[in-house]
């Protein structure tokens, strides 16, 4: 029995909460594709119900909010790293896909 | 088994918090991470792997998606449904998302009921959370089975980008598989709840670890079953909505 003192017990209102809450942003980020939202409203859009369901996942149907600092630390920051991988990667897709339009295409419009 | 539990029980009062808390728990010689137990710790780092994982693919398919020259085949009308006499878009995709979160709502339910030491409705809330699983696994393969019929191949597609193709196969196989898995997952402990492998009267072991099982492990498996919701939840917004 020892063990089980460990884990993570809540009440049931905030899970049902939350639930419902995940499925409310659900039926938004959906509903972006449905009004045809364009550029960039569309795009922050579709971050905000993202960060805010992924964040909503990880606090509470994952405890994390619960959790020591410790561990929190350790899990979470690590993927901030790839924030520079996809710096990275976002300038050489840029590279690219210029070299494409300028020999694949037959050149930029010069204005 | 009983004293080192005792010994390394939940965070005791007295420790720090905050910053002075993490340099304290790093800096104890002794078990980092209060209050969890290993399995837990072990999953949040496979977790941690696997979000580098699915990273990379979601990274590389914005490569591509902005290096290429051609238009992105629209996702929005090639995952649409003819239903009730029109083409809803992305239909199956929304369905699919309101699954996968119903899922993860049973599946919160069913790791507060284990700690509630309640077989029953564990076991019953685990097996509904795998039924929703695979039944989300039988729409991606209806998506698949669809979209191959269209001329979609990883290496080509007759409405835009090549590339298309290898993201999608790519993302949502990997993604798949992981739900597929993580169905297989919660049956294994359904059943060991259902057969009181988890109580405190049985001295039953666990096969590979030949150590007895207590609930956290649900809650264990439950880290895996949110984590699958949490990629679907980025492989909805990039792939599907962008």
């Amino acid at each position: 029995m020892s063990s089980t003192t460990e884990g993570q017990q809540h009440p049931l209102g905030i899970y049902f909460k939350i639930w419902g809450l995940l499925f409310v942003l659900s039926a938004f980020s959906y509903a972006v594709d449905i009004l045809e939202f364009q550029g960039y409203l569309r795009w922050s859009l579709i971050l905000i119900f993202m960060l805010l369901k992924a964040g909503l996942i990880v606090a509470i149907f994952m405890h994390m909010v619960w959790e020591r600092l410790a561990i929190v630390y350790a899990i979470l920051l690590p993927p901030l790293a790839l924030m520079v991988l996809m710096a990275l990667m976002a300038l050489e897709a840029d590279y690219t896909h210029l070299t494409r339009l300028l020999y694949f295409l037959g050149g930029i419009p010069l204005k | 088994m009983a004293e080192t539990n005792v010994e390394h029980s939940a965070a005791s009062i007295d420790r720090p918090d905050g910053m002075q808390g993490v340099i304290a728990d790093w800096a104890s010689d002794q078990r980092a991470f209060k209050g969890v137990p290993w399995g837990k710790a072990m999953m949040w780092i496979f977790l941690l792997s696997d979000t580098f994982i699915f990273s990379t693919f979601l990274i590389s398919y914005m490569t591509v998606r902005m290096s290429t020259a051609v238009p992105w085949p629209p996702s929005s009308e090639l995952f649409a449904l003819h239903m009730f006499g029109a083409d809803i878009p992305l239909i199956l995709i929304a369905i699919m998302t309101f699954i996968l979160i119903t899922s993860s709502g049973t599946m919160v339910l069913a790791v507060n009921y284990g700690y509630r030491l309640d077989r029953k409705k564990t076991t019953l809330l685990l097996i509904i959370t795998a039924i929703l699983g695979a039944s989300f696994v039988g729409m991606q393969a209806f998506e698949w089975t669809k979209l191959i019929h269209e001329g979609v191949r990883p290496w080509g597609n007759p409405f835009g980008a090549e590339q298309f193709g290898a993201c999608f196969f790519m993302i949502t196989g990997f993604h798949g598989l992981h739900v597929s898995i993580g169905v297989i997952f919660l049956l294994i402990v359904a059943r060991k709840v259902w057969r009181g492998d988890y109580e405190a009267n049985t001295e039953r072991r666990g096969f590979f670890t030949s150590h007895k099982g207590s609930y956290d492990i649900v809650e264990t498996t439950g880290l895996y079953w949110h984590f699958v919701d949490l990629v679907w939840v980025f492989i909805f917004a990039f792939f599907y909505l962008w």
